[in-house]
């Protein structure tokens, strides 16, 4: 009997060049992530993280290199896999003057979500949305459209869910709140995840692994414990800085 | 040259269904937006109504063409309307700032595209239907008498609209909202050139080839035969036929390397300005 096709990586991203007129945003990177896995991108403005999640989700063409997702090549082979992934960010906004249930029927029409109606009303009771399902999602406050992006993406139960700052402009409860939501999804579906975020802590909790960008290129990649020992910090904002701030190992060794 | 993405060119209906309940959701919510669809088309064909009427009490050639000024300025609203339609429903997206879920979703260009076709006609049945009643019902005009020909001249001049604005979106796709006046005024380089109001022997005899490139003219010269001699021109609809195949194909062609234009030069990450 043949062995069985291995199940190919979520993402696989091979020596990644994306350069924009003359301005390199992504400059070679290369990683792999495992099923069921939570990894953080973090980076300062302008360290590639955007250019590395649209060039995930088939939104730029690769200048060179390779991205692979869910087996597929990306952007050529989008259309394979589009369905099985999602992307949540408070800064791409959902149509301001569509009720909720009308956003999430149109998107879950989009992704070919069976059962529609039952999954909307799963969705509305886990993100706390019920009582808003018929409000326009421009009235709603920021924590509301956060868990109404969320809820987007999550309307095809997607196994690689792409979040870009999922916190962001939220109240810490509501933040704490979110992130416990994401660790449940991850837990029950096998999910996994990719998160760019600025917020620290959120990594910490929400992240198994942490890859750190600068300048287009990846400046470290490992565990939390891991990068939190090797620089001899206590937290993860402290690990950030002395990348940010050009003080790598070595420096902190020499110290 | 990149190669085009593997099922480019698949359709699902539910998809196309779900971005047309996305514009009808978004029509019906804004009593504004309804207003705006019938306001100028009933200016319009009012302002032209009365300088018709003053013209025929005038002129004795005038007092024989009957209605092609009215005419006229519906099935010029038809064609203009027709690629406003279009191109607004797309700058919907922009506007919203959604255009990057859509394009991460599993929504295929054709799909979108024949969304966007069908809010053009919802758009338009909307806006121009009340006119053409009320030309009925200020000046005698009945658009519906002419019939057939009132379908061959829908089709044609609904195609030359959808071939204009899918090609404008292309653009706004590409170069951002920086390319949004375009929408509204693209059409207006039509108009002279068309004939809208006059036969195509009015204009220079070297523009007169170009004019008849363009598939409205024959639309409009047809116009004028059935109102003028009582003469259906089914040639001239077989012609603005074929160039509107030859202008669609194209439209469509410039989309798609439009977007792929877009996905290279980054322009789906940031659809603004």
């Amino acid at each position: 009997m043949p062995a069985p096709a291995p199940i190919p990586a979520p993402i696989a991203i091979e020596r990644l060049v994306k350069i924009y007129k003359t301005v390199p945003a992504v400059d070679g990177i290369s990683f792999t992530l495992t099923a069921g896995s939570a990894t953080g991108l973090l980076g300062g403005n302008g360290a590639g993280k955007t250019t590395t999640i649209a060039s995930i989700m088939g939104l730029t063409t690769p200048t060179s290199g390779r991205v692979c997702v869910l087996g597929a090549d990306m952007p050529r082979q989008r259309y394979r896999v589009l369905h099985r992934m999602n992307f949540e960010s408070p800064y791409v906004a959902m149509p301001m003057r569509l009720t909720i249930r009308q956003n999430l029927t149109v998107f879950g029409m989009l992704y070919g979500v069976t059962d529609l109606g039952h999954r909307i009303e799963e969705l509305s009771e886990q993100l706390d949305l019920t009582d808003l399902l018929d409000r326009p999602t421009g009235r709603l406050s920021d924590g509301q459209k956060t868990r109404v992006a969320l809820a987007k993406g999550l309307i095809n139960s997607p196994e690689l869910l792409l979040l870009d700052e999922p916190t962001a402009s939220l109240d810490p409860d509501t933040a704490d709140w979110v992130r416990g939501r994401l660790e449940r999804y991850r837990r029950e579906r096998n999910a996994t995840m990719l998160i760019a975020s600025h917020n620290m802590a959120e990594v910490e909790r929400l992240c198994d692994r942490v890859i750190i960008m600068k300048r287009g290129r990846i400046e470290d990649d490992d565990t939390p414990a891991k990068l939190l020992s090797r620089y001899g910090r206590h937290t993860l904002e402290e690990v950030f800085l002395d990348v940010a701030r050009g003080r790598g190992v070595e420096q902190e060794a020499a110290q | 040259m990149m190669p085009r993405a593997e099922g480019t060119f698949d359709y699902s209906p539910r998809r196309a269904a779900a971005m047309m309940l996305r514009y009808w959701y978004l029509l019906r919510s804004s009593w504004p937006r309804l207003l705006d669809l019938v306001y100028w088309p009933t200016v319009q064909m009012i302002t032209w109504g009365f300088l018709q009427y003053y013209i025929m009490q005038n002129a004795g050639f005038f007092a024989r063409a009957g209605g092609t000024f009215i005419g006229a300025v519906l099935l010029w609203d038809i064609l203009f309307r027709g690629q406003l339609g279009f191109s607004i429903s797309f700058m919907e997206e922009m506007w919203a700032r959604n255009i990057g879920n859509l394009m991460m979703s599993p929504l295929r260009p054709f799909e979108f595209l024949s969304a966007l076709m069908v809010m053009s006609i919802v758009r338009l049945a909307v806006g121009v239907i009340p006119v053409t009643l009320l030309a009925i019902a200020f000046f005698g005009f009945n658009l519906y008498g002419l019939g057939l020909a009132l379908a061959a001249f829908f089709i044609n001049l609904m195609l030359t609209g959808w071939a204009v604005g899918i090609f404008v979106s292309g653009l706004v796709l590409r170069n951002g909202l920086g390319a949004e006046n375009l929408a509204w005024s693209i059409m207006f380089l039509f108009m002279p050139l068309t004939c809208v109001y006059y036969p195509v022997t009015t204009l220079p005899v070297w523009l007169q080839p170009i004019s008849w490139l363009l598939p409205p003219t024959y639309v409009f010269e047809g116009m004028r035969a059935l109102l003028i001699q009582n003469t259906f021109r089914p040639d001239l609809m077989l012609d603005a036929l074929g160039l509107n195949v030859v202008f669609f194909a194209a439209g469509v062609l410039a989309f798609l390397k439009l977007l792929q234009s877009a996905r290279r030069h980054g322009s789906l990450i940031q659809a603004g300005e």
